[in-house]
């Protein structure tokens, strides 16, 4: 009898919980079209789903894929993935007060983390404040890095291998930006947390600095008490381009403990130029970054560790059909090619003078199939050659991929 | 319906065919790399926990790495099983006969030249003669350890009994405490032959590869226990399992496979090889004893070497010696793998014990001692006899 009872209870309370989702209640923020967003605005550049007036918008995207890659005649077949789910939620406190915060499931719940969390103060167009968990802004993909705004499924080897993305601190900073006809101006400046010694000293077995990573503890407390320095600046012309030139820096290793001194600062400086436009006419859309790396490694360290680094990439994607298909009104087809190299050791030998090799060269030709602005279905084909130190034959990696990525 | 149902044949064709549109396995005789064959699954297995172990596995501050080394993985000096690049080459010093090593204190035998930050590298301490060692080839060594010694002593000619010139001697050693004899090893005196290393310093691939992860990275084990820096004895940085392991991927990596054997040239070349007396110590066939894994027991193999030292003149001698080697005595290198070189070294050759010679030709110009014979044939060939003994070789 009490299990008919709660049966019949359990019914009614999910047909009350269903008749209270009211769809016309859910408003999509209506994302900005008016051209003047740079890469640095990309974390308030998303759909955001907001309930009545309540005073906090939600989103989120996911990516998910299957690949089939081998190298060198080994594959380790089929793999379904789930790369990421990410979820946020902005509120906006008051007029000028907003808080954003970012949180990414990556492979299941194999790592969960607070990606960006900050609250934002708004004094002057020119002069704002943010605070708290930030993206560094180092080159755009750092910041600009959502699944759904690119055609390809893995991100940029120069963006995740070379620079850390994502790159995330906490930290304080200012940003404000200036408007003058179709111009727009930004920068961005932070002071964070930063880098520790496993740049140097990692599995990898190569200067890496997403091997910072690691170091978990960098949300709570800096490895060294030395600030790393963040700036970016960007120019765009809505009907040119935009170009924007960033810097990062600062020292990575535990110089000092206890107040005794262990080393000299040894620094980590990145410079990174990026750029997109949009070919008049054609609709081409072209996308890149490039970025140096300069490590003051110790001269008694073994030379696999790099001095210097650099890589980048170049994606070009050219819609092909924009009408609708299976349904979709707002389909839209690109065909899209990502060349991207790196890097890892600038050198020579000391030994025998010859060049250091270290790097990795990768084409990925691509279609994409946006049934929605929101949605993206890919299909990619990798091809990369990849480079060991001393500059044997390389190992070829190739295959197909295919996935999408959506915001919700 | 029909872009529906095109685009899903699209996607089967795709799952389909996705191997044909991946790079192709290189044929196998072209690389050094994978296991002997007629090995057992459980033999697979260690296989490739050796394989992780020595290829994949870098070591950090963390992990033990130091703090001085030469290298913070097996894989940076031996890039895909083959011979390694002056970059990690070793240098040895302080031992000047078989009296032993005189500069033990001071870090001997081994020079860590590259240290963790904080720490100060070494130097070779003055007054000590060094020579430098470019990592071998990993290939095939477990045929060459299951070679019995009595096969070893019978190629030995310590007095030249035959009048060629030639005369190959074992390196008898002291055998490490850890290490357990081979069923029906020789002993003479309390010693041992060694057969691995440049000077035949080692006895077998245990302490080949115990020496390599404490002398090469710092990283202490069960076997060899003390720290390089401090020379105080400190807990295990490696499992013997995992030393078991790769002492065992070591012994089943495949030996290497000639290449072009059927081609005119390389016909000839062997041939000359033979006429110049090349092949008196690079012995081309050798026989395996008891081996307890059975794809290398009692197998045929051809590695030309004899194991043995041999007398390779004052141009080759850099003072320093392990062993009861002389030090102007280097164990026959096995020339199997020879050809694919270039393949591990970055596209040039680094050839004889410190990788001096940048090509083939060089490295037979730099034979001398009882070598001096079969150069001076060499030289004597015509340009064609020589291009087809150098096709011979980089066959192998």
């Amino acid at each position: 009898m009490k299990a008919l009872i709660f049966s019949i209870l359990g019914i009614l309370t999910l047909q009350s919980a269903s008749a209270q989702i009211d769809s016309t209640l859910l408003r999509r923020k209506p994302k900005d079209t008016t051209g003047n967003l740079l890469n640095m605005d990309a974390v308030y550049n998303r759909p955001f789903l907001s309930v009545a007036r309540m005073p906090v918008a939600l989103g989120g995207y996911a990516e998910a894929n299957w690949q089939h890659l081998g190298t060198n005649g080994i594959s380790e077949g089929h793999q379904f993935q789930m790369r990421r789910v990410s979820l946020f939620i902005a509120s906006g406190i008051s007029k000028r007060i907003k808080f954003l915060s970012e949180i990414e499931f990556e492979d299941g719940a194999k790592e969960i983390s607070v990606e960006f969390a900050a609250l934002d103060m708004e004094f002057h167009p020119l002069f704002n404040l943010r605070g708290g968990i930030v993206l560094n802004p180092i080159g755009a993909f750092n910041q600009n890095h959502d699944g759904p705004k690119w055609e390809f499924i893995d991100r940029p080897v120069a963006a995740t291998e070379l620079l850390p993305a994502t790159w995330n601190n906490a930290g304080f900073g200012i940003y404000g930006k200036k408007f003058q006809k179709n111009w727009v101006f930004a920068y961005e400046a932070y002071l964070t947390n930063g880098f520790n010694d496993k740049i140097i000293d990692n599995k990898q077995g190569r200067t890496s600095l997403p091997a910072a990573k690691e170091n978990t503890d960098r949300f709570e407390e800096s490895f060294n008490g030395m600030p790393l320095i963040t700036a970016k600046a960007a120019i765009r012309n809505s009907k040119i381009a935009e170009i924007g030139i960033s810097y990062m820096g600062g020292v990575y290793n535990k110089f000092a403990d206890d107040g005794i001194t262990l080393d000299k600062k040894r620094r980590v400086d990145v410079v990174a130029i990026d750029m997109n436009a949009t070919l008049p006419k054609l609709n081409t859309f072209i996308n890149g970054e490039w970025a140096w790396v300069t490590v003051d490694v110790p001269t008694t360290y073994i030379q696999q560790y790099a001095r210097k680094q650099q890589g980048g990439f170049i994606d070009l994607v050219q819609p092909i059909y924009k009408k609708a298909l299976l349904g979709f009104e707002q389909s839209v087809i690109s065909a899209a090619c990502r060349l991207e190299y790196v890097d890892w050791n600038v050198g020579k030998f000391t030994a025998t003078g010859g060049n250091i090799a270290d790097n990795v060269f990768a084409i990925v030709p691509a279609l994409s199939w946006r049934p929605n602005k929101q949605t993206v279905i890919r299909l990619n084909y990798k091809y990369c050659w990849q480079q060991d130190l001393l500059g044997n034959p390389p190992a070829k990696t190739a295959g197909f991929q295919a996935g999408f990525a959506t915001y919700f | 319906m029909k872009k529906s149902f095109l685009l899903l044949t699209i996607g089967i064709s795709l799952v389909l065919s996705c191997q044909k549109t991946e790079p192709s396995i290189p044929i196998d005789n072209n690389t050094l790399d994978g296991p002997v064959d007629g090995l057992t699954t459980s033999e697979k297995l260690q296989f490739l926990r050796g394989d992780a172990a020595f290829n994949n596995q870098i070591f950090t501050k963390e992990t033990g790495l130091g703090p001085l080394f030469v290298a913070s993985s097996c894989g940076s000096c031996h890039a895909g099983d083959g011979k390694g690049h002056p970059f990690t080459t070793l240098t040895r010093f302080g031992q000047t006969d078989s009296s032993g090593n005189k500069f033990l204190a001071t870090g001997a035998p081994q020079l860590q030249n590259c240290a963790i930050p904080g720490y100060e590298p070494e130097q070779v301490p003055a007054g000590a003669s060094s020579s430098k060692f470019t990592p071998p080839a990993n290939t095939g060594m477990g045929y060459l350890d299951a070679v019995s010694d009595d096969d070893i002593v019978a190629m030995a000619d310590p007095n030249d009994a035959n009048g060629d010139g030639i005369s190959g001697v074992a390196n008898w050693i002291s055998l490490k405490s850890y290490l357990i004899p081979r069923t029906g090893s020789l002993v003479n005196n309390g010693r041992h032959i060694g057969r691995f290393g440049k000077k035949s310093g080692a006895y077998d691939l245990l302490q080949q590869t115990a020496g390599a992860y404490n002398q090469d990275m710092g990283i202490t084990s069960t076997y060899e226990p003390f720290d390089t820096y401090s020379g105080v004895a400190i807990a295990p940085e490696v499992s013997n399992q995992t030393l078991s392991d790769v002492v065992f991927y070591l012994k089943t990596l495949k030996a290497p496979v000639q290449r072009n054997g059927g081609n005119t040239a390389v016909i000839k070349g062997k041939e000359l090889f033979n006429q110049i007396n090349c092949a008196k110590c690079h012995i081309p066939e050798l026989k395996t004893g008891y081996s307890p894994i059975g794809a290398l027991n009692k197998k045929t193999f051809y590695p030309y070497t004899d194991l043995l030292l041999h007398d390779m003149g004052s141009g080759l001698d850099d003072g320093y010696t392990e062993g009861n080697a002389k030090t102007y005595e280097w164990r026959t290198p096995a020339l199997w793998g020879l050809g694919l070189s270039k393949n591990s070294q970055g596209g040039t050759y680094y050839l004889l014990h410190d990788g001096r010679a940048t090509s083939i030709e060089q490295a037979i110009l730099l034979h001398g001692g009882e070598a001096t014979d079969s150069r001076n044939r060499y030289n004597g060939l015509s340009d064609a006899e020589k291009q087809h003994l150098i096709q011979f070789l980089e066959s192998l």
